[in-house]
C-alpha cells in the first residue's frame, strides 16, 4: 500500500485535543454460579487522542471486558469513565465508536457491500442520521481494506482474513474517531496478521482515528501500538504502561531490528510478573 | 492485495479439466440413476414373489394390479387427493403461521416463552391419533378438524424450530446492533429472522410431509372422502391393489409437497446455512 506513505506526516499533532479516553477507577464485578469476580479493579488511563493503545495481557486480565466498558457494552460497578469527553453511552449514540470481534461477526445472509453497509442501516432515525457522518463511501472503504472487487461476495465465500477486513470496513463507516478491536487477528494464520497488521497502521495513519487494540501477542502489541498497557489477572488491574518508542512509519522489517527486541524482551518480562 | 487475486495461480490445462467435467458428469448420473435402478429391482422382486409363491390379491397385490388401478381409476384417486391436499396445505400454512407468530412472541416476551413453552411440549406428547377424535368432537365433520390436525401437527417441529434460530444468533453480532444502537425491531428483522430461515426450512421441509399424514390421520376418523378414506374403505373391502394405489397417490403428493418447500428453500437462502465465524 503506497497511498499511507504521504499521508503519514500529515497527521495532526495529537497532543492539543483532550483525551480520546479517561478511566478513573474503574471496576467491574460479575457474580456467576462459581463465585464474585472482580474482572477489572481500579482502572486508571488516559489515552490520547488519536493514539493507538494495545492492551496486553494474560487470559482472564479483563483486557475484552475494559473495551466493552468503553463500548458501552458493560457498565462498571464502580468509577467513572469518559469516552470522547462524555459519558460512553453518548459516543456509542453518536456513532463516535467502531468495534470490531475477534469473531468477524459478518451477517452470511448479506454480501461483502451489505455487510459494510449495515450501521448506515440501523440505530433508528436518530442513529441513521448520525451514521452519516464517516467520509468514505463503502465502495471507498472496501477499496482501502484491499477488497475491492468482493462487493457481491457473500461471507463464506471469503479466507478468515478478508472477513476481518469487511469487518474493518463496517467498522469505519460511520467515521467513528475511537475504533476499538478485540483481538481481530487472534484466528488468523500468522503470514495473512502479520499482513493485516501493516496494513492497519495503513488505516489508522488514514483515517487518523483512535485506536484501542485488545492482543496477546507481545510482538502484535509493540509493533502496532505507540503505548501498550500490561494488564495483569485476578483481580485484573494495571501493570504497566509501556511507552513504544520506534519510529513511524513501521514496517515488518522494524520486528527486526535491536530496539524492537528489547521492546519486546521488555514487554515479556512485565508479563511473566502478571 | 494478494489475497485480491485468489483466481491466481490457475493454470490452463483442457484435458484435466475435461476429465475432471466428465468425472463429475459421471458422478452425477450415478446418484440419479442408482436409486431408479433400485426402485425398479424391488418392483420386480416384489412381482416375481407374488406371482412365484402364489400369493392371494387380497394379501398383497402384484404391482401390475395396482399400476392398472391407478390408470383405471385415475379420476377417482384425483378426486379424493384434492380435499386430502387442501386439508394439508390449510393446515401447513395455518400451523406454521402460528408457529412463526409465537415464536416472535417467545422471543420478544420472556415471560411468555417460560409460561406457555412447557405446555407447548406437553401438547406435542398427546399422539395425533389421540388429538383426533378430540378436534373432530370439538370441530366437526367437515374439514375443520382435518386442517386443524394437520396444523398441529405442523405447529411444533416449527415453533421448536424457529425459537431456536431467533435465539441462536451469534452473541458478537448482537454486541454489534448494540454498539450500533439498533432498536429491537431493527434486531429482530435485521439479524433474527434471517438468522432462523435455515432452522425454519428445516421444520418447514419435515411439515410439508406430516402435514399430508396429519390430514390423512383425520380423514380416518368419520369422512367419506380424501385419501384416508379411501384407505379405510378398501382395507375394509379387502381391495388391496385400490388400498396400495391410493397409498401411491398420496405419498406421491407428499414427496411434490416436499420438493415444493424446498426449491422454494434453495431460491431464499443462497447463503451458506453454516454460520460464518
Amino acid at each position: 500500500m503506497s497511498l499511507a506513505e504521504d499521508l503519514h506526516h500529515t497527521r495532526p499533532a495529537a497532543q492539543s485535543a483532550p483525551p480520546a479516553v479517561v478511566c478513573d477507577g474503574v471496576a467491574v464485578r460479575f457474580t456467576t454460579d462459581r463465585g464474585t469476580v472482580n474482572a477489572l479493579d481500579n482502572i486508571c488511563l488516559s489515552v490520547p487522542d488519536g493514539s493507538f493503545l494495545a492492551l496486553l495481557g494474560p487470559s482472564g486480565c479483563g483486557k475484552s471486558t475494559l473495551l466493552r466498558v468503553v463500548a458501552d457494552l458493560v457498565a462498571p460497578s464502580a468509577g467513572t469513565i469518559s469516552v470522547l469527553g462524555g459519558a460512553p453511552e453518548a459516543a456509542r449514540s453518536n456513532r463516535d465508536i467502531g468495534f470490531v470481534f475477534q469473531d468477524s461477526a459478518l451477517l452470511a445472509w448479506r454480501s461483502v457491500i451489505e455487510n459494510v453497509r449495515l450501521p448506515l442501516e440501523v440505530g433508528g432515525a436518530n442513529g441513521r442520521a448520525k451514521g452519516r457522518g464517516g467520509n468514505r463511501s463503502p465502495e471507498q472503504l472496501l477499496a482501502l481494506v484491499g477488497l475491492s472487487g468482493w462487493e457481491n461476495a457473500y461471507p463464506h465465500e471469503l479466507s478468515g482474513g478478508m472477513r476481518q477486513r469487511v469487518a474493518i470496513a463496517r467498522a469505519l463507516v460511520n467515521g467513528p474517531k475511537l475504533l476499538m478491536m478485540d483481538e481481530p487477528f487472534g484466528a488468523l494464520d500468522e503470514i495473512t496478521r502479520d499482513r493485516l497488521n501493516e496494513e492497519l497502521l495503513d488505516i489508522w495513519a488514514n483515517t487518523g482515528t483512535t485506536i484501542l487494540f485488545v492482543t496477546h501477542s507481545i510482538y502484535e502489541a509493540a509493533f502496532l501500538a505507540q503505548q501498550v498497557l500490561v494488564l495483569a489477572a485476578r483481580p485484573g488491574r494495571v501493570r504497566e504502561l509501556v511507552p513504544i518508542d520506534l519510529p513511524t512509519p513501521r514496517r515488518l522489517e522494524l520486528r527486526e531490528t535491536p530496539e524492537f527486541v528489547r521492546i519486546a524482551g521488555y514487554l515479556r518480562r512485565v508479563l511473566e510478573t502478571c | 492485495m494478494a489475497e485480491t487475486a485468489a483466481t491466481a495461480g490457475f493454470v490452463v490445462d483442457i484435458a484435466a479439466e475435461a476429465a475432471y467435467q466428465a468425472e463429475k458428469r459421471r458422478l452425477a448420473w450415478r446418484k440419479r440413476i442408482l436409486p431408479l435402478v433400485a426402485v425398479i429391482g424391488l418392483l420386480l422382486l416384489w412381482w416375481l414373489s407374488v406371482e412365484l409363491f402364489d400369493i392371494k390379491p387380497f394379501i398383497a397385490p402384484s404391482p401390475v394390479s395396482v399400476i392398472k388401478i391407478l390408470v383405471a381409476k385415475f379420476g377417482m384417486l384425483m378426486s379424493n387427493l384434492l380435499p386430502t391436499a387442501i386439508e394439508a396445505v390449510c393446515g401447513f400454512l395455518l400451523g406454521n403461521l402460528a408457529a412463526a407468530a409465537i415464536a416472535t412472541a417467545f422471543v420478544h416476551k420472556r415471560t411468555v416463552e417460560e409460561a406457555f413453552f412447557p405446555i407447548a411440549v406437553m401438547i406435542n406428547t398427546i399422539p395425533v391419533v389421540a388429538k383426533a377424535p378430540i378436534l373432530v368432537l370439538l370441530l366437526g365433520n367437515g374439514m375443520e378438524p382435518k386442517i386443524a390436525i394437520a396444523a398441529l401437527i405442523c405447529f411444533f417441529p416449527t415453533l421448536v424450530n424457529m425459537v431456536r434460530g431467533l435465539q441462536d444468533v451469534n452473541p458478537q453480532a448482537m454486541e454489534l446492533m448494540r454498539v450500533l444502537s439498533a432498536t429491537p425491531r431493527e434486531i429482530f428483522f435485521k439479524l433474527r429472522v434471517p438468522n432462523s430461515l435455515p432452522y425454519m426450512f428445516s421444520a418447514l421441509k419435515i411439515a410439508a410431509s406430516t402435514s399430508v399424514i396429519g390430514a390423512i390421520v383425520g380423514e380416518w376418523i368419520g369422512s367419506t372422502k380424501g385419501i384416508g378414506a379411501l384407505i379405510i374403505q378398501a382395507t375394509y373391502a379387502f381391495d388391496t391393489p385400490l388400498l396400495y394405489a391410493t397409498i401411491v397417490v398420496g405419498s406421491t403428493f407428499s414427496a411434490l409437497f416436499f420438493l415444493v418447500v424446498s426449491a422454494i428453500e434453495r431460491r431464499v437462502i443462497r447463503w451458506s446455512p453454516d454460520r460464518v465465524r
